[in-house]
């Protein structure tokens, strides 16, 4: 799916303007926990589906190559994380929708999460 | 590891500030430009940078202070991560997926959920973790640079 696309499925804002918006993003991962996302988060290019508006959810981010973070809940980053985002080149977007109607209507048209279940009840 | 010097690429010591939260990842994400500049695979760089984003939370959440050292020679990549602070009482049970110690400040910006130490060791291929209680910890991790980290 393009990121264009997933801007266009959850009616979001593009908060890095430059972002190349025909990225292709296959998988996803959706959290509020950066713990979490550093130690189940499989596979370079994945999708963050998060309401972290915080620097540290663009070093997680960088650290594990995300291709793209959208905040939900109509969430906005503060000058820090927006800067940190432009110098690593992770594009940013935020839509209004609520973590599970985003994650919904994603998952409809097509993208699946980048790990389905943690094995024994971890990763 | 005699002759080991004479085969060193790349060697830097970092300093971490605990409590710092403001620049929290941004060590890691040095680290990550300079094996991106060595030209090591997107395995290691990945993996290497999640064991080091998360070992320097750790500084940052419990310690008082501390360095990261990086060391990349021809076969491996070397993580060492000396701190002054807390320590860890009882480290096995520091490594058990789960387990954390955090406060409020740490779980507000997402983290503490235990899961860091033990996302340390599945992201390399040795660490030894050593700690004093009320003086420090040492944590050292290597990830080797072989085949099987290509890709």
């Amino acid at each position: 799916m393009k990121l264009r696309e997933i801007r266009d499925i959850l009616d979001a804002e593009v908060i890095t303007e430059e972002a190349n918006l025909e990225k292709e993003i296959k998988y996803a991962f959706a959290a509020d926990l950066l713990s979490d996302v550093l130690a189940l988060s499989r596979g370079p290019g994945a999708l963050l589906i998060t309401g972290v508006t915080n620097p540290q959810v663009i070093y997680a981010g960088n650290a594990i190559d995300l291709g793209a973070i959208i905040f939900v809940r109509g969430k906005q980053p503060n000058e820090a994380t927006f800067q940190l985002a432009i110098e690593n080149q992770i594009p940013l977007l935020t839509t209004r929708y609520i973590m599970f109607e985003a994650c919904g209507r994603l998952y409809q048209l097509g993208m699946r999460a980048c790990i389905e279940k943690v094995k024994n009840g971890r990763g | 590891m005699a002759g080991v010097e004479n085969h060193i690429r790349f060697q830097e010591v970092f300093h971490i500030q605990g409590g710092n939260f403001t620049n929290a990842g941004s060590i890691s994400s040095r680290v990550k430009e300079i094996l991106k500049r060595a030209g090591l695979s997107d395995k290691v760089i990945r993996r290497t940078s999640i064991a080091t984003f998360e070992a320097e939370m750790n500084v940052i959440c419990y310690a008082d202070r501390g360095n990261l050292s990086l060391l990349i020679t021809p076969h491996f990549l070397k993580v060492v991560v000396d701190d002054e602070g807390s320590g860890i009482h009882d480290v096995n049970l520091a490594m058990r997926e789960g387990y954390s110690t955090a406060n409020e400040k740490i779980r507000e910006l997402g983290f503490g959920a235990g899961m860091g130490l033990s996302n340390i060791k599945k992201n390399t291929d040795e660490m030894l973790l050593t700690s004093k209680f009320r003086q420090g910890t040492h944590l050292e991790f290597v990830i080797y640079l072989d085949k099987q980290n290509e890709g």
